[in-house]
């Protein structure tokens, strides 16, 4: 027990590493990715897969198998959360957009690692270890349902003469859908993790993961949006008409326990784990913008006078030291929550806490940049625009801001979400 | 390695001036800053539990080794309980700390443990001066060197009991370096005013106004000897100080109104179940948290001498008087008009939340 800053050395050594990648092979082809939305970088897709199958790096997939193997050696703590949210720092730091399409099973896979059996998990997310790419996406939006996710209407029964589920729906705004959900013959075959009721009258408590195999006849990807950001990042929807899955794709228990809000709970345990990774992406954007911004006052001869009282600052310098307090307070808290998580300290108010502060920093230092830059900042010679853009969804999916403010207020609180809605 | 967790000395320190604060600290906070006065034996007991014996070497009378981490986290710990009783029994410290900070090995042996091995006695610092353009960095009180020993010269303000301590820490203007001078009470040429400042908060801190009038100092006197002294270290444990109390004072106000906002109904519910308080609080505790975060990992730098520990202490006050100002304002919000009423206590987090911004030089870790 003690209070330490010190990065440890196996992740210093892979933030070495991934700044090459950031910049040579993300950053040289940010705008070009950014003007062809939907076009697919498979050049960075193909070499992070070969990387991360070589180090075991970046996917929650291995993870379970690998802990037994280890039981001889030392034990050092884990750090494998802490690894992950500086290696999505670094990454988005060269361009988030292009980090979001990172293969590895994302936000499905890591649905699969919150909510599945061992045996699950070892079906569903031994591809990612495999020769080709291969891609997972989580499916809880609807259009009827974003932030109040209790009232998602895809639903799942069971038709037991196939022993099948049969589920119904329409899901949208799903990450990495396009790429889970149609063949292409450079990439693994992947899946969607599907929300869906199995008890409408349950409320919350009928709510399970099911996984949806590509191919599968009735999950259809019907749409692509055009987004103000994240442009190299598909964002689809997906009809689900009649779509069969065997038994044993309903991931955990698929005994409803009424009052129990098991299924919800197990949703939302994913998030635990996510927000921190998110707000992670966010404060790589923020650290780019804030970086070009201080490269361009140097170049132009203007100083940050740190250490002046505050009254004898010009307001450049107020703003920028505004920013890098914002920046790394943010960080820290990032690394205080994934901390507790390799620690296994329950951390939904430290996730949450720190999403909130991530999405407010994100938004508010690119903001500034633009407006400290100029023209400079307003041009689409340089990145920093795109930052503004990319950064703002930093505040809205994995939880808005408003969203993550209710989890927060309800944990120093003391209220169930009955009682703070 | 990242780690989050006090070590073993350092939770029992925080018990120990959590229960300090809890008990003896809060309690006497509210008639302190009425009738203008703190206790002697608030302070005492508050001496007593050696926060700042524990950063002290055997060598020089105390019994540990100075650590800004410990430091903070006592800090923070103590301003939960009253900022003006912190600082009350922190005052020796502005005296102690700079001398073993950056002092000569003679000026440590002569000059600590007078301090540290007695009961709380005032032993002070004078760095504030009246100006709207105060500058730590850029003092308007000067010394010049003259025969063997310095001229001091100007006037300095806040000056926490300046009436009675038997020496203080002067901050002057060295050939445009900002340097210490230890000065005795009886100095010619230095007067105290009689009567206390009158400030916005801190009734119960008496703080003074102090000039020098051609004060004469030995050579041996100047921080540091004759090469004199960094006084980077030395401000970024003052501002660190600010940096802690800044979260400590925003974790009373907060939890203040967190439990007020659960017990006050409107319109049919308890008010914290109105959203609006309810994002207000949300806010607050992520606010605190983030500036505790920059404040430890500045005081791990201070620690492991980091070369960007300094900026980064800057950096945690900067963003911790912005925080506390921000938390303690609505806290009085929460409790609506009964926020305004000196009877409850959010007013005065307040009034104590402004100071932080300006009060460099009032405590040090
Ligand atoms: C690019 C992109 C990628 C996405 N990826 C995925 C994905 O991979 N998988 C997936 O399932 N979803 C994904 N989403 C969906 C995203 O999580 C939702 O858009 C988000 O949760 C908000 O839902 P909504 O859009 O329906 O907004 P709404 O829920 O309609 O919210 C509108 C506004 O009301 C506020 N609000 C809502 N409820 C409350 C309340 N109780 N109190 C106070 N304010 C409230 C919100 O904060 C927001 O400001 C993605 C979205 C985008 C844009």
């Amino acid at each position: 027990m003690c209070i330490e800053f010190e990065t440890p050395k196996p992740i210093a050594q892979q933030q070495y590493v991934l700044k090459t990648v950031a910049e040579n092979m993300m950053r040289s082809v940010s705008r070009e990715m950014d003007e062809n939305e939907h076009a697919v970088p498979y050049g960075y897709i193909e070499f992070m897969h070969a990387a991360m199958k070589a180090t075991g790096a970046g996917s929650l997939a291995p993870k379970s198998e690998k802990k037994e193997e280890d039981l001889n050696k030392p034990k050092r703590p884990p750090i494998g959360y802490q690894m992950l949210a500086h290696m999505l720092e670094m990454l988005s730091w060269g361009d988030v957009g292009m980090y979001l399409v990172t293969p590895g099973g994302g936000l499905g896979a890591a649905a699969v690692e919150a909510a599945a059996t061992p045996e699950q998990k070892q079906k569903f997310l031994a591809r990612f270890g495999e020769e080709k790419p291969t891609f997972a996406a989580m499916c809880m939006t609807e259009p009827g349902a974003g932030s109040d996710t209790s009232a998602i209407k895809t639903n799942a029964y069971l038709d037991e003469k196939t022993n099948e589920w049969v589920i119904n729906g329409e899901k949208i705004f799903v990450t990495a859908g396009h790429k889970s959900m149609v063949p292409d013959e450079c990439f693994g075959k992947g899946f969607i993790v599907v929300w869906a009721s199995i008890d409408p009258s349950a409320g919350r408590a009928g709510m399970r993961g099911f996984v949806i195999e590509q191919g599968t006849p009735g999950a259809t990807v019907t749409k692509l949006e055009h987004k103000m950001g994240i442009r190299a990042s598909d964002t689809a929807a997906i009809s689900l008409i009649d779509a069969r899955v065997p038994y044993d794709h309903v991931l955990g228990n698929p005994t409803v326990e009424k009052q129990t809000e098991k299924g919800f709970k197990k949703a939302m345990a994913t998030f635990d784990a996510t927000r921190p990774l998110v707000a992670a992406t966010g404060i790589g954007v923020a650290r780019a913008s804030l970086e070009f911004v201080k490269e361009k006052l140097a170049e132009n001869g203007i100083e940050i006078r740190y250490g002046l009282p505050r009254n004898k600052l010009t307001s450049i310098e107020r703003d920028v030291i505004d920013m890098e307090i914002m920046l790394r307070s943010s960080w820290l808290m990032v690394i205080k929550a994934v901390w507790m998580a390799d620690n296994g300290k329950p951390n939904a108010l430290e996730s949450s806490m720190c999403k909130v502060k991530a999405g407010d920093v994100t938004t508010k230092i690119t903001q500034k940049a633009v407006e400290l830059m100029g023209p400079l900042g307003y041009s689409r010679e340089f990145l920093l625009e795109k930052w503004f853009r990319d950064a703002k969804i930093t505040d809205i999916y994995e939880g808005t801001g408003q969203i993550n403010r209710l989890v927060v207020a309800r944990q120093i609180l003391g209220y169930s979400g009955r009682e703070l809605r | 390695m990242y780690s989050f967790e006090p070590n073993e000395e350092q939770q029992m320190l925080l018990e120990a001036v959590g229960r300090f604060a809890a008990n003896d600290l809060r309690p006497a906070g509210h008639d302190a800053e009425e009738e203008g006065t703190l206790p002697k034996k608030v302070v005492s007991k508050g001496w007593e539990l050696g926060v700042l014996q524990a950063s002290v070497p055997e060598a020089y009378g105390g019994f540990g080794e100075r650590s800004a981490v410990t430091g903070v986290l006592a800090l923070e710990e103590m301003a939960f309980g009253d900022l003006a009783g912190t600082l009350a029994v922190n005052v020796p410290s502005l005296f102690v700390t700079p001398i073993l900070l950056v002092g000569s090995e003679e000026q440590k042996k002569e000059f600590i443990p007078p301090v540290i091995e007695m009961d709380w006695q005032p032993y002070t610092a004078a760095l504030i001066e009246y100006a709207l353009d105060f500058d730590p960095l850029e003092l308007k009180t000067f010394a010049k060197a003259e025969g063997d020993g310095y001229i001091l010269t100007g006037e300095k303000a806040f000056v926490p009991f300046a009436r009675e301590a038997e020496a203080m820490l002067v901050y002057a203007n060295l050939d445009g370096n900002t340097q210490g001078f230890i000065v005795p009470k009886t100095a010619a040429g230095l007067t105290v005013r009689s009567e206390a400042e009158k400030l916005m908060s801190l009734n119960a801190l008496p703080t003074y106004r102090v000039s020098f009038e051609g004060v004469k100092v030995p050579k041996g006197n100047r921080l540091g000897g004759e090469a004199g002294h960094d006084f980077q270290p030395v401000l970024a444990s003052m501002r660190l100080a600010l940096a802690a109390m800044a979260v400590g004072v925003a974790r009373a106000a907060f939890e203040y109104s967190r439990d007020y906002a659960k017990e006050r109904e409107a319109f049919g519910v308890k008010i914290a179940q109105k959203q609006a308080i309810a994002f207000m609080l949300a806010e607050m505790a992520t606010e605190i948290e983030a500036i505790r975060m920059l404040t430890w990992e500045a005081a791990w730098k201070m620690d492991t001498g980091a070369e960007d520990a300094f900026k980064d202490a800057y950096l945690a006050a900067v963003g911790a008087a912005d925080m506390v100002m921000m938390v303690t304002d609505r806290a009085v919000q929460i409790l609506g008009g009964y926020g305004y009423i000196r009877e409850y206590p959010v007013e005065m987090w307040m009034r104590n939340g402004r100071g932080l911004a300006t009060l460099v030089g009032l405590a040090i870790l």
